[in-house]
């Protein structure tokens, strides 16, 4: 029983990197219908710029906040340019784009910082958490700003006027146009507050699994995943995925014999869609009634 | 949460190609036919290697042509099936001895069965969450296939060495050359049955699923069943060409069949035409010597070089090698009215 | 009398299909007028064509403006109020969230929240509901909030598409004298198109009839009541 405990917190733990990651693959999901699979992509270039800016001599603080900013201006640069003119394309046609944005910022990130690994720097400390061995103060700081995060999308969501106005623009963009609101910059914005977050989980991922360019691969994958779990339309289903995921991983390690680190993944995503079998719209998103 | 459900009246996520501009006028098939007949003569070895692979990366985009263009159903899956179909052919000729011509059918019957059975649980999927899946089935193919328990068959992380064949009746050409052909008749086989298989009874159910699933159901169409074989024949024929791709490249490894093949698949769809069969070639070129000409442009930023052409390509044609198609076909059609 | 609304030779396309013929009219300041017409006839299209939301050539002016080049959001923010087919209500929001984006645009906060206390008066139904979610109220209450997120604009013109779709008579009734209401003491210029011409043809002065993408009656609406032709066609008598 105590290993079963440990493991669940454990998995908690690393859950925390994939709660965050999940908040930005919802927050995308939301402006767009669609999960963008450079989402990892930015967030590791997002990271470098801090990691940068330390080198440079910017305290912590100063780059992380210089870095959402950036991340910010640089996912509606993004949309504005390269997605917007997309608008009409098929759907592929889009997937195959961030397949593409995907293989550009790889690119560009290894030509810029090459692909050694680097250390990257935690403000909370690496200590055991509480005195427990599972957690340590860094997991914990994670699970406090992922808690942060979801606060306050939260109130922004429910209680900002422009909140209000990307909530209409998300569920029916054609009765938001008609009261007023401009549809094509939600979509911006939705984009710009995802790399805002994405950069924000980058930055909290990169001291446990090291900043190098390929580091978010496998965590964007867990990250959709939760997302999925979660329901995509909620932030708070995200949150419980990503925890969820991790709990999912760390089990599957101890108990399913013969699941080596490589078969973690695939199993992982084989529970999750068991799950997605029996409830398809996610643990807690709202349940589609589709129409002729 | 709340009691309200969102209603959606969904459009189609796949658009649809009208049936009968799913394929080529007979004078441009000819003129393609013979162009892929006549230019491995004059061409060296490498090249003509090179060609095969065109046409099996064309016969795997086919497939998955007819499983997204086709039936709506989308996969990041293929490289899966593609690997079980490379790894039947191997382990047959390489263990059992057998001719590799007759390891091709039962690697597509094989693969079949296997798309059929993952279609099961895929019918309860669509969308991101099936993409999701299939994705899931492609990562997992290459851990599958390093397990231990078969490694004796598989060869474990090294995989195994394939014999290529010389050609039969001691013919005076080359292997690479022999095998071209042979891939060649193999293609046009299956390229013809499926032209036939999305005209028929089958191929209209495909479509009707695809763009309206309930309005089909509604209309009788078993979807389940319907949905699965769609599954079933896409998978087939990507085991098929994956079995060629074994005795072509002669060796099978784990790594060859990772989750980026399945992407490269899927880019040659999008840029040849979703749904539209001819564009598959197309595709198939994109996948093959895009890379190596953004290689060639430059060492370092390889990748970058191939996101940004492969979204020239997008922007300027995002229905793929089809909008050329429709339109050079719209442009003659102006000249001869001249 | 000032024009709100002027429409000269609109012609809206739905791909290849012509939808409207060089469709002309104009709507007087103040004035109610009601577009009527069978089902497919263009009248959804037309209130579409005005707010950009289909394809179209033509002169459409409001209040002097033209309308050409905007988007449809823009085309709103210049005080069309366009209650759509289906009422477009956003099932997920509470009743009062919906009022709040009726007025997104609106920079006077305090304005705003008088203003949804006069839709509460108008429409007491809504204040009961005022913090369930949209999607649970009935039809006849969705049309009402829809009206009232419309006016949360303060529009100088407002164009609803066939109200009376699926509510019954008694509930007509009572949202026409509304909109008359609305007509006569905030000085809004509405446009309502109908398949039921009776009731339409009660509340408005001005009538056009549009057949196939064409105008082919205009006049005050007890001269289209009276018509021999329309009586027979619309009003089943």
């Amino acid at each position: 029983m105590e290993l079963f405990t440990n493991q669940v917190l454990a998995g908690i733990a690393t859950g925390a990197i994939y709660a965050c990651m999940a908040l930005a693959v919802v927050m995308i999901y939301q402006a767009i219908d669609q999960l963008n699979f450079a989402q990892g992509e930015m967030a590791m270039f997002s990271t470098f710029v801090s990691w940068q800016l330390m080198q440079w001599g910017v305290p912590y603080w100063g780059a992380f906040v210089i870095t959402l900013v950036f991340s910010f201006l640089g996912g509606i640069a993004i949309e504005r340019l390269l997605f917007r003119p997309l608008a009409k394309a098929p759907i592929l046609t889009n997937v195959a784009g961030f397949i593409a944005l995907f293989a550009i910022i790889n690119s560009v990130a290894g030509l810029i910082w090459d692909f050694t690994i680097k250390q990257y720097p935690t403000p909370f400390g690496s200590s055991p958490f509480l005195g427990s061995q599972l957690i340590s103060t860094h997991q914990a700081g994670m699970i406090g700003v992922t808690l942060l995060l979801l606060v306050a999308l939260y109130f922004f969501f429910r209680y900002t006027r422009i909140g209000l106005a990307m909530r209409a623009a998300a569920s029916l963009p054609e009765s938001a146009r008609l009261v007023g609101i401009n549809t094509s910059w939600m979509i911006a914005l939705g984009w710009g507050m995802a790399a805002a977050i994405g950069s924000i989980a980058g930055m909290l991922i990169a001291p446990v699994v090291f900043l190098e360019p390929n580091m978010m691969g496998g965590v964007l994958i867990y990250g959709f995943a939760a997302a999925v779990l979660g329901g995509l339309t909620s932030p708070f289903g995200a949150v419980i995925g990503g925890f969820l995921v991790g709990i999912f991983e760390n089990l599957a390690g101890t108990y399913i014999p013969g699941v080596g680190n490589e078969l973690k993944l695939p199993i992982a995503l084989a529970l999750i869609i068991t799950v997605l079998v029996v409830k398809p719209a996610g643990l807690f998103g709202r349940p589609i009634v589709k129409r002729v | 949460m709340s009691a309200v459900r969102e209603v959606v009246t969904e459009a189609p996520a796949v658009e649809a190609v009208p049936k009968r501009a799913m394929t080529l006028g007979y004078g441009t098939s000819l003129a393609i036919l013979a162009l892929l007949i006549v230019v491995p003569l004059f061409v060296k070895n490498f090249i003509v290697f090179q060609l095969t692979m065109l046409l099996i990366y064309g016969l795997a985009v086919l497939a998955l042509n007819i499983l997204t263009g086709g039936s709506g159903q989308f996969s990041l899956g293929q490289s899966a099936f593609y690997a079980v179909g490379a790894y039947t052919s191997a382990i047959l000729m390489e263990h059992a001895g057998m001719n590799y011509a007759l390891t091709l059918p039962i690697a597509g019957v094989i693969c079949f069965g296997f798309g059929f059975l993952f279609g099961q649980p895929a019918l309860r999927l669509s969308g991101v969450y099936l993409a999701l899946a299939t994705f899931a089935l492609a990562t997992a193919m290459p851990q599958l296939l390093k397990l231990g328990y078969f490694e004796y068959w598989t060869g474990g992380v090294q995989g195994l060495v394939v014999t290529k064949p010389d050609a039969p009746f001691g013919l005076p050409i080359s292997q690479d050359m022999w095998l071209y052909y042979f891939t060649l008749v193999v293609t046009i086989a299956i390229y013809i049955f499926s032209v036939n298989l999305l005209k028929s009874r089958s191929g209209r159910a495909f479509m009707a699923i695809r763009d309206n699933e309930i309005a089909a159901s509604a209309m009788g169409i078993d979807v389940a069943l319907y949905k699965t074989l769609a599954f079933g024949v896409s998978a087939g024929i990507t085991g098929i060409a994956g079995g060629l791709g074994a005795i072509a490249v002669q060796f099978v490894a784990p790594d060859s069949y990772t989750i980026t093949l399945a992407i490269q698949l899927f880019l040659g769809m999008v840029v040849g035409g979703v749904g539209w069969l001819p564009g598959s070639i197309v595709g198939s070129a994109f996948i093959i010597f895009v890379p190596n000409i953004a290689e060639g442009i430059s060492k370092g930023l390889s990748g970058a070089v191939f996101g940004v052409l492969l979204f020239l390509v997008i922007f300027l044609v995002p229905h793929g090698a089809r909008q050329i198609a429709v339109a050079a076909q719209q442009l003659l059609g102006k000249l001869r009215k001249n | 009398m000032t024009v709100m609304l002027n429409v000269r030779d609109l012609r809206a396309y739905y791909g290849q299909v012509q939808a409207l013929h060089g469709l002309e009219f104009a709507l007087n300041e103040g004035s109610m007028t009601t577009l009527l017409g069978a089902n497919g006839a263009g009248k959804t299209t037309t209130l579409r064509a005005i707010c950009n939301m289909v394809r179209s050539t033509g002169r459409i002016e409001f209040d002097g403006a033209a309308l050409a080049g905007r988007s449809t959001e823009n085309i709103v923010r210049l005080g069309i109020a366009h209650v759509p087919q289906g009422r477009g209500t956003f099932t997920t929001m509470t009743v009062e969230e919906n009022l709040q984006l009726g007025a997104i645009t609106r920079k006077d906060k305090a304005g705003v929240v008088s203003d949804i206390e006069r839709m509460y008066n108008h429409f007491p139904v809504l204040k009961a509901r005022h913090t369930q979610q949209a999607g649970t109220l009935s039809g006849g209450e969705q049309q009402m909030l829809a009206v009232a997120r419309a006016l949360m604009l303060r529009p100088r013109l407002m164009l609803l598409d066939e109200p009376s779709f699926g509510l019954a008579p008694l509930i007509v009734r009572d949202l026409f004298r509304i909109l008359g209401k609305i007509n006569r003491e905030d000085k809004v210029t509405i446009l309502v198109v109908e398949q039921n011409a009776e009731l339409a043809l009660e509340l408005a002065d001005q009538a056009y009839v549009i057949e196939t993408g064409r105008i082919v009656m205009s006049g005050t609406a007890t001269e289209i009541a009276n018509n021999e032709d329309v009586r027979k066609s619309y009003l089943g008598y």
